[in-house]
């Protein structure tokens, strides 16, 4: 393939426009009654099968000689994770969850023959119970604003071609043709895109610092080392989109003035990486990266960094330090990586996401980015809501979207009708817990911060009241203390206590000066430590001490873990009063250690329980204590 | 006497054939004198061998031309590098905060307790070792345990033992 020029980017999306109008809902005249048929191939669908149903799909597509006028096309994840394998048809817009082998017949002959879509497929809202077909008219969908996620399931995410068809690479050829780096630091800065790894620290200044420090080599770098538990929004852009990350990073390039970059990923992704790397090729073989790039006498390039299992490599100069094939241990800033960054040379860090924003800026302008979202917090932010919810998966809403929005009317509510919202954690190991109480919190950098939380990568783990937040608070203080890389003193001590601490309360051990104690250590942390990792690591404690200190005083002074969720702490007794003797805790009690007939209470024999907690989850009358 | 005494290399395990010792002098040749290839080389490594054991290192320091409390210092940091042996099948619990709090600690502790070993161990017939890993980013589907290269999804605590067995 021959390098490629401005002018053939149009072409490539020239060719590609029905292909696209026929995604968008529309029925071009030259394919009229052809069908795409777009199954997810994300890491979730996959795990759930989506492979084996994509080539059914094919076989039993060429046996009924529909081959010419039907097509099947894998896309990266489409964000729906928990209804996988999803798939949409186009133009109808026909979403399908929950696919396997077996239905395939059946939805080749009544939806692609006959024009029916087969109903027992279709996605059913757990609140009106009503099948709802069509994906944008399903609420997950509906009241989402796409940016960062706008090419998900809708695109082949391993075609670079459909990328471009989708205004890919305009940007770059915007960036590299028509504007300076001045120009283009400008339109970053008027976007007010700031960074979305978690600091939130403003995206064109940090380009600007690096811009201006002199030197001849350069970097720009990625952070896919996406640590935070619960958080997916960059493996799945990657997995879907990772043209948009090699095309943001190629215009900071030319901006600041580097000629290499890397992506530094977790080894945890495969999938991510394999297509990440595949973007890459295509991109060299177009030309979009390598030397003179679109013919503009511009150079850069890019290769991947795999990384080897260390959260604290996320820190963005333990990072730099892991690329260097070193220990991945941070240390003290200034100087900032703008300055001395990889191999003490200027470089640029932004994660996965912001990346993926920039070459819409660049295309649509960085007034009508800062035109979405808050005074402050400009454009849109992807959650990934998972959790106690219904509707589990990526989220991408404008800045300022209430928690509220986003848990009932995107996420659909609590799965358990017995059960109540108690509590959103937001930022992960860094972040803290919101309650019920400020569910109409907008979600912007700062309201998050007024109540103890950060936005962090953008983790949104609902819980509902059976979640105790002293074990919260323990898992995640396990969390920051195994993954301390133990430089710095206060973070490797600090956070062992803090945790022996939590550890003593959940198992029934609590005494009084305990939660002074855990304050004292927190606070002592949060000012010592080296680096982010230490600063946030208390934040899970004080929040839930700020909201839930109640039942940290339930644990230590009565003994009693309220949400019943501290093995330890329970009795494993049936209460008479509340039992409605369904039967249902003997028959899920996999050691057979209760007792149940018909009529009857139910009675667990202590001396063959294993204290597994499985009869409790099966309770709906919270009878067992 | 002189301070810098020389130590005596350790001995290669049984199991690091001198197929492998070959494949690792070519991985390194491939990478000496390239800044910041250890960890690739010994990602590389320990997918020829299945673990780092002090000796692999001790090869990998000479070939590389780096000290090797480098290279010890790099294996020990990671929590991918294993110095000891592995099972046929690594069975890796998600332990981040959705699998969490959706069961993942249950069907952890049910593996530990069918298995009779504790986490970050492999069985005495090596067959399989019991890793935990910190969140996959398939929250979607949690809890999620990795057998080998296979995700399964939603798996909860009364299915594990079952679905664990199938892999001899």
């Amino acid at each position: 393939m021959a390098k490629l020029s401005i002018s053939d980017l149009a072409q490539i999306k020239q060719r590609a426009s029905s292909t696209f109008q026929l995604r968008s809902g529309q029925e071009p005249v030259d394919i009229k009654g052809h069908k795409h048929l777009l199954i997810c191939g994300g890491t979730g669908c996959h795990a759930a099968g989506s492979q084996t149903v994509r080539d059914a799909l094919r076989d039993e597509i060429a046996a009924k000689g529909l081959a010419d006028r039907v097509s099947v096309v894998e896309t990266g994840c489409n964000g729906f994770c928990a209804m996988g394998p999803v798939m949409v048809v186009y133009p109808e817009g026909t979403f399908y969850v929950n696919l396997e082998t077996k239905h395939v017949p059946q939805l080749v002959q009544e939806h692609l023959i006959e024009g029916q879509p087969v109903e027992k497929l279709l996605f059913k809202d757990p609140k009106s119970k009503q099948f709802i077909p069509l994906m944008m008219e399903i609420p997950f969908f509906a009241n989402q604003q796409l940016i960062a996620l706008r090419n998900r399931g809708l695109i082949d995410a391993e075609s670079i071609d459909e990328y471009i068809a989708r205004d890919g690479y305009t940007g770059l050829a915007k960036a590299l043709g028509e504007m300076t780096p001045d120009d283009i630091i400008e339109e970053v800065k008027t976007s007010g895109l700031r960074g979305r790894g978690g600091a939130g620290f403003p995206t064109g200044l940090k380009w600007q610092f690096c811009q201006k420090t002199p030197g001849q080599e350069k970097f720009v770098l990625c952070n896919a080392d996406e640590g935070d538990p619960g958080a997916f929004m960059d493996r799945s852009i990657l997995e879907a989109d990772p043209h948009s990350v090699v095309e943001g990073m190629t215009i900071a390039a030319k901006a600041i003035g580097a000629n290499a970059g890397y992506v530094y990923c977790r080894a945890e992704y495969p999938l991510a990486v394999n297509r990440l790397q595949l973007a890459i090729d295509q991109a060299r073989e177009y030309g979009l990266l390598g030397q003179d790039i679109l013919g503009t006498g511009f150079s850069f390039d890019l290769s991947i960094y795999q990384g080897a299992g260390a959260f604290v490599c996320g820190e963005e100069t333990a990072l730099m330090r892991s690329i260097e094939g070193k220990r991945g241990m941070p240390r003290p800033r200034p100087p900032f990586p703008a300055v001395a960054g990889l191999w003490n040379k200027p470089t640029v860090l932004n994660n996965v996401e912001t990346w993926a924003n920039v070459p819409q800026i660049i295309t649509k302008g960085g007034a009508w980015y800062a035109s979405i979202g808050t005074e402050t917090s400009k454009g849109t932010k992807v959650f990934a809501l998972t959790g106690h919810v219904n509707n589990i998966g990526l989220v991408e809403v404008p800045m300022g979207t209430p928690l509220k929005t986003i848990i009932y009317d995107i996420g659909g509510g609590m799965p358990k009708k017995h059960r109540k919202f108690k509590a959103v954690q937001l930022g992960g190991p860094s972040g803290g817990c919101v309650p019920a109480e400020h569910i109409d919190l907008p979600c912007d950098y700062e309201e998050i911060a007024k109540v103890g939380a950060i936005m962090g990568s953008g983790g949104m783990i609902v819980m509902d009241d059976s979640t105790c937040m002293v074990d919260m608070a323990r898992f995640f203080m396990d969390f920051v203390q195994e993954e301390s890389c133990g430089k710095c003193t206060p973070c490797r001590e600090g956070t062992r206590r803090m945790l022996q601490i939590l550890e003593k309360i959940t198992e029934g051990n609590g005494e009084d000066g305990d939660i002074e104690t855990l304050e004292e250590l927190a606070e002592m942390i949060k000012e010592s430590a080296l680096c982010g990792l230490g600063q946030t690591g208390p934040n899970p404690v004080l929040s839930t001490l700020r909201y839930f200190r109640d039942e940290y005083e339930a644990h230590i002074y009565d003994k009693k873990c309220p949400a019943k969720g501290c093995a330890a702490l329970l009795e494993f007794q049936v209460d008479p009063d509340k039992c409605k003797k369904c039967g249902l805790c003997a028959k899920n009690c996999p050691v057979q250690a209760i007792t149940w007939q018909k009529k009857e209470v139910a009675v667990i024999h202590r001396d063959k329980c294993i204290e597994c907690k499985t009869c409790l989850e099966n309770c709906k009358f919270d009878a067992i204590y | 006497m002189s301070l810098a005494r020389k130590l005596t290399p350790s001995a290669m395990p049984d199991d690091v054939t001198p197929q492998m010792v070959k494949k690792i002098d070519k991985i390194c040749a491939a990478n000496r004198g390239k800044a910041g290839a250890l960890i690739p080389v010994l990602q590389q490594v320990q997918e020829v061998v299945g673990y780092l054991p002090i000796a692999v290192q001790e090869r990998i320091a000479e070939k590389l031309g780096v000290p090797g409390h480098d290279v010890y210092g790099v294996t020990t940091f990671y929590s991918f590098f294993s110095m000891k042996p592995r099972g046929r099948h690594v069975i890796r619990v998600c332990m981040g905060t959705a699998c969490y709090v959706r069961g993942g600690k249950e069907v952890l502790e049910r593996l530990e307790r069918h298995l009779d070993v504790p986490v970050d161990t492999t069985t005495e017939d090596r067959r399989f070792t019991l890793e935990q890993v910190r969140c996959l980013g398939a929250c979607g589907v949690a809890p999620v345990v990795v057998v080998d290269e296979d995700n399964h999804r939603k798996v909860m605590a009364d299915k594990i033992v079952d679905l664990v067995e199938q892999y001899q």
